[in-house]
């Protein structure tokens, strides 16, 4: 019978989508968490260094594929002393746009010392425009966080910064616990300028942010008057089209922060309608439109 | 639209075991503002409750005390002590109001209690779930009270309250923290509740989302003297974990109450009212309207953080170590306008 953590990190596993899983995998993963776990309750530094972390973790998702220094094709940028752990800003910056023969796929993000250390994967597309993606995390403890993309011929790209939490304190921030049950499922979209084009052509790369209301519960979290467990509730698929092609997929789990939210970039010449799809654990699923309007510049 | 559970629902039926235990306190449990990390040094200040009791208090007001809290990080140095906390004397009973932030600040209090009268304690109330005003409830077990709170109180704590014990261990070093328990409210206040303390009455009122979701004011009708709670700061930074906008409106209801002094959660003991207010109005306004015109520019939240209400930095103590939080929390709160 599984526990609690074991269904919520089998969950979030089998929602990596491109990663096929065996039980075992599914059981190391529980054992690393367990053990970062039990470390940090007991307030014991791991022995482990950071690359060993990683090493522990890079089979798991990556198998035995080589992974590149991405220095090339990402910039991470995220606060060295996070000031509020559970709502961490982190921006990755794509330094080449997609091009129609070399284009980035997908960005996994991971926090190597987070129960959870699989934060999102972000799937992109030509569509895309620039692969650039921002958004909030939490983070457990000082830790590397990684970005690896793998552009459409395979190959794998990493860049990775340290981020220190603040001090012990590290958590999600629930300071309104009823007011996101209560809106629950709204969505917001901030619709930015367009990046000016070199050549004055009409498609043009658009940036946009997609903000959604969810308590985005971990299932880790105890209710001390039962002592049963909070129930893990979070978004876990989000779809952006315009119009008919989709210009992002992302699969997230626990390491989003409350009030998942993304900024994104798609091509477009101006016209047409945003649509985002969210569903989260309980099955619940969220779709709204809005049509482009970018904003003007602001200079 | 479908709703899925609420968070408060039990779904998964499985006791948590001594190991899940340990796991959740190390782990995702909600944040608190007034906890960070001092220093390493865990030099334990020891617990001493004798010759301090007279003299750690001030009467503010006939049958007010309070204890002044220092603006510092919770520390093994201070034992947590840097909340404002106290006691108003009626005939017949003593109500407490907040513990302080270890069981050894709250033994102090009730050796002050002590000092001037064997009344009963018989309530003992708690502004808020932070943990410099909680932490001292295990002094007062032994008077069997009623220990009171906002209708959100028991979640709040249920929530945080072992994260906060096992993360202040951590910073405090063990022993500051000896003898000290998570307790939870057994009477809840959801909108407002009058106790008698023999010739005297308070009027407790349960706030909407201000500094956090769970805030308890306490009117002391006799003196008209109200007890704010986090709700109300000055000198120290007042530090969002609740909401900014709530906040104000919430400062807004408190501005009503024809109080003729209030206490605020840290600050001096006692400060004029409403103009006590003032500080912090100024304080919240300008990060909102930083915010609002760094969110309309398409700021992130990187950027923010970094810029927002720094005119106010020379204005307050703790700035630096509260000001980028209570940015990055408001900039959340505001996207969605």
């Amino acid at each position: 019978m599984l526990t609690d953590m074991q269904r919520v990190q089998t969950k979030m596993t089998s929602h990596a989508g491109a990663y096929t899983h065996s039980p075992d995998r599914h059981l190391w993963l529980v054992l690393i968490t367990a053990i970062s776990l039990l470390a940090a309750s007991i307030g014991v530094s791991p022995a482990l260094a950071a690359e060993d972390v990683w090493a522990d973790l890079k089979p798991d998702l990556f198998e035995d594929r080589t992974i590149n220094d991405g220095s090339e094709w990402l910039a991470l940028d995220a606060p060295y002393r996070a000031h509020d752990a559970a709502l961490v800003p982190i921006k990755i910056v794509a330094l080449k746009r997609q091009a129609s023969d070399t284009y980035i796929k997908s960005i996994t993000l991971v926090i190597d010392k987070n129960p959870a250390p699989l934060a999102a994967v972000f799937k992109l597309s030509r569509e895309s425009g620039l692969a650039s993606v921002s958004t909030r995390v939490r983070v457990n403890a000082y830790t590397h966080i990684r970005a690896i993309a793998e552009t459409s011929d395979g190959s794998l790209f990493m860049v990775s910064r340290f981020v220190k939490a603040s001090g012990g304190c590290s958590a999600p921030s629930q300071k309104n616990l009823n007011e996101s049950l209560a809106k629950m499922g709204l969505m917001k979209l901030r619709q930015y300028s367009p990046i000016p084009s070199a050549d004055g052509a009409t498609k043009r790369v658009h940036e946009a942010q997609l903000m959604i209301r969810h308590p985005n519960t971990s299932g880790l979290q105890m209710d001390q008057i039962t002592g049963y467990y909070i129930p893990a509730h979070f978004v876990d698929e989000i779809e952006v089209r315009h119009g008919d092609k989709t210009v992002l997929s992302i699969e997230g789990a626990i390491s989003l922060s409350e009030d998942p939210t993304v900024r994104f970039h798609y091509v477009s010449e101006g016209e047409g309608e945003l649509t985002a799809r969210i569903e989260d654990t309980e099955g619940n699923v969220f779709e709204k439109s809005w049509p482009v309007a970018p904003a003007p510049a602001i200079n | 639209m479908r709703y899925g559970n609420r968070a408060t629902e039990m779904r998964y039926g499985n006791r948590a075991t001594e190991m899940s235990t340990t796991l959740a306190a190390g782990l995702l449990a909600a944040v608190v503002g007034i906890c960070l990390v001092s220093s390493t040094h865990h030099a334990f200040a020891g617990c001493n409750t004798d010759g301090v009791a007279r003299t750690m208090v001030e009467e503010i007001a006939p049958g007010i005390f309070v204890r002044p809290g220092v603006h510092e990080t919770m520390s093994g140095e201070n034992n947590g002590g840097i909340a404002n906390i106290g006691f108003v004397l009626g005939t017949n009973a003593v109500a407490v109001i907040d513990t302080g932030g270890s069981a050894c600040d709250g033994q102090r209090l009730r050796a002050a209690v002590r000092s001037r009268t064997d009344l009963p304690i018989r309530f003992v109330i708690n502004t808020h779930v932070h943990p410099d005003h909680v932490f001292g409830n295990a002094a007062f077990k032994q008077d069997n009270p009623r220990f009171i709170g906002h209708g959100q109180l028991p979640r709040a704590i249920a929530a945080r309250g072992p994260h906060y014990l096992t993360a202040n261990r951590t910073i405090m070093g063990a022993d500051a923290l000896a003898g000290t328990e998570i307790i939870a409210p057994n009477l809840t206040v959801d909108d407002r509740m009058e106790l008698d303390l023999g010739g005297r009455t308070l009027e407790l009122t349960a706030h909407n989302v201000g500094h956090t979701d769970n805030d308890l004011t306490v009117f002391d009708v006799k003196t008209g003297t109200l007890w704010t709670g986090d709700l109300v700061f000055q000198g120290h930074l007042p530090v969002v974990d609740g909401s900014l906008k709530g906040w104000l409106t919430v400062m807004d209801e408190l501005s009503r109450i024809p109080a003729n002094r209030a206490i605020p959660g840290h600050g001096p003991v006692s400060i004029p009212w409403p103009a006590g207010l003032r500080p912090q109005r100024q304080y919240l306004t300008v990060l909102i309207q930083d915010l609002r015109r760094l969110i309309a520019e398409g700021r992130t939240m990187n950027h923010a953080i970094e810029i927002a209400a720094r005119s106010e930095r020379s204005a307050w103590k703790m700035f630096d170590e509260f000001n980028p939080r209570n940015a990055s929390a408001g900039f959340a709160e505001l996207e969605w306008e």
